[in-house]
């Protein structure tokens, strides 16, 4: 075990585990959504999380980002125990923060988008004046590459793209001033020719910044290249972690090889229809 | 059957609006061909107009978008030539789904959730081949499920009982039905899971081999399609700026479009291309 200084600004998930009870009826049931996970983040690394929907990808997003109580298990905050509630909970919130996957569903239609970043800045910085906030609220824009800012800090989430509010949810993510971020599967409702665009803003402001990143996908692809480490789910467990190159070009587990092969290659042109046409 | 360079349904200078204020061009002079038993794939970005051309090819577009262009043929089986876009009333509802059927984005919500599976099957039957016995419907039903791979004993089943993947098989099931010589499949999977959807292409592909059906399918999913399409066509903002087979588009593409759309998908096992990470690497590990 590494001691406490050595710990100091990484996020741990201890031996997660989420269950949650079903009901059918009159019977009950227990759903065990995630079954002992333990990762940890580490300033400047990203870490994916893979697998197919039900495999517990968001229930572990939503556990980190405390949005969920997990049934067992600890996340670690610089080597200590989190907060769940009070002032320890405030100070994890701005340390830790989330990108969801709706880019449409996640930003209110009723504000402008200064309003969307000014708040979480009055709120984590209680002391700052309004051009301080306001100043603030600019650069977090022009960090995303929204620019001009003044232009886009009063129009609506309706008047911008699907790309550019999945900007915004970004800067809103780091206002508080986060160290980490979980981004749940935050490029698959965008379109294609933009998705590339998003996910190197977020590489670039990792690296700058050295956030923590924690990257839900199901898109093997974007895992291997923009991540450090991989880690594959299947039925609420870890099934194969390691450095991204490696789980997919040199995959362990079964269903890890299963998922590769389930990803449409360019390079197989003609090989599935030959085969179905030999008799497969 | 393999595909050979009989036309099954041609496309020429189809114009497309939407008659809004101010009116969107939806569609601008488009031409397709689409051969006997092939696929052909049809890709671009959301808004580029290719679910709308779908809908023009099978007469399916209601206020305010209007065809106000274009003709558009189709080649059967016996020879005779059908214009789709003169048809009405009572012979465009023998066309539909006999000739032409399709499969509709997020069809998996498109079932009716109150009707049994075996209810909206026999629907398709009572609908179209009046003279069917009852007992044959039954028949032809069980058959189609076994078809798609769903177990026949799920006749009896309501939409929410059976899972997304099951929910699409029945969805392929109901377009196969009246052995129809296209199908049109609008983002057929794009909801589904990789492993489901997988298994759903390899029967979509089993099944075109069988029944020799030709297949249009609309994605913008561009690597699945290079993997699975004989010919691709790609739109741009209303227009197709690209058509050749699926090699020639992915080894040679010409249009700056083509190319942009290639190189927004990362290659999973080969090098990294545009994705390269950008920023300088604040880690000392092995991240590239």
């Amino acid at each position: 075990m590494r001691d406490i200084r050595q710990r100091a600004g990484i996020l741990e998930a201890q031996h997660l585990v989420k269950d949650f009870r079903l009901r059918d009826g009159v019977r009950l049931s227990t759903l065990h959504a995630v079954k002992d996970v333990s990762f940890s983040l580490e300033p400047g690394r990203t870490v994916a999380l893979v697998g197919e929907s039900g495999s517990g990808k968001s229930t572990i997003a939503r556990m980190m980002a405390k949005l969920e109580t997990p049934s067992s298990g600890r996340v670690i905050i610089d080597g200590k125990p989190s907060a769940d509630r009070g002032r320890g909970l405030a100070q994890y919130r701005r340390d830790v923060q989330m990108v969801f996957q709706d880019p449409f569903g996640s930003l209110n239609p009723f504000h402008t988008i200064r309003h969307h970043l000014e708040r979480p800045l009055r709120i984590h910085h209680p002391g700052w004046s309004s051009s301080q906030v306001r100043n603030h609220a600019h650069e977090l824009l022009e960090r995303v590459q929204l620019t001009p800012a003044s232009r886009f800090a009063d129009r609506r989430p309706h008047e911008l793209s699907g790309g550019q509010r999945q900007r915004v949810a970004i800067a809103r993510a780091l206002a508080p001033g986060a160290r980490f971020i979980v981004a749940d599967e935050p490029v698959s409702m965008l379109d294609v020719s933009i998705r590339l665009g998003v996910l190197n803003l977020l590489a670039d402001l990792q690296r700058e910044e050295r956030l923590g990143v924690l990257y839900i996908t199901h898109d093997l692809a974007t895992a291997r290249h923009f991540s450090d480490e991989i880690l594959v789910m299947l039925r609420g467990e870890i099934v194969e972690r390691g450095p991204s190159d490696r789980v997919i070009l040199d995959p362990q587990h079964e269903y890890t090889k299963t998922l590769l092969d389930a990803a449409a290659d360019p390079e197989n042109l003609g090989m599935l229809r030959d085969e179905v046409r030999n008799g497969g | 059957m393999r595909p050979d360079a009989q036309p099954v349904l041609t496309a020429r200078g189809v114009f497309i609006e939407y008659e809004v204020d101010p009116p969107v061009k939806a569609v601008r002079n488009a031409s397709l061909t689409l051969h006997r038993g092939e696929i052909l794939g049809l890709a671009g970005e959301s808004g580029c107009g290719k679910t709308t051309l779908a809908y023009g090819l099978n007469r399916l577009l209601k206020a305010p978008a209007l065809m106000t262009a274009g003709e558009v043929t189709f080649h059967d089986a016996d020879g005779r030539d059908i214009d789709v876009v003169e048809l009405r009333d009572e012979s465009l509802r023998t066309f539909r789904w006999d000739k032409v059927s399709m499969v509709f984005q997020g069809s998996m919500n498109s079932l009716n959730p109150v009707m049994s599976i075996r209810r909206q099957l026999h629907d398709v039957f009572t609908t179209h081949r009046p003279g069917m016995r009852r007992r044959e419907r039954e028949a032809r039903c069980a058959e189609l499920l076994g078809l798609v791979g769903v177990d026949p004993s799920r006749l009896s089943s309501f939409p929410h009982e059976l899972s997304g993947g099951m929910r699409q098989r029945v969805m392929i099931a109901m377009a196969l039905a009246l052995d129809p010589q296209v199908m049109i499949m609008d983002e057929p999977t794009t909801a589904l899971d990789v492993v489901v959807q997988r298994g759903i292409i390899r029967e979509i592909m089993r099944l075109r081999e069988r029944l020799g059906f030709a297949v249009i399918f609309i994605t913008h999913d561009l690597p699945l399609l290079i993997e699975i399409s004989d010919r691709i066509a790609i739109m741009l903002e209303g227009e197709i700026v690209e058509q050749g087979t699926a090699a020639e588009v992915y080894r040679a593409p010409r249009h700056d479009y083509t190319k942009r759309l290639l190189a927004s998908f990362p290659s999973l096992r080969g090098e990294r291309g545009d994705f390269v990470r950008r920023g300088a690497d604040t880690t000392t590990g092995d991240a590239a």
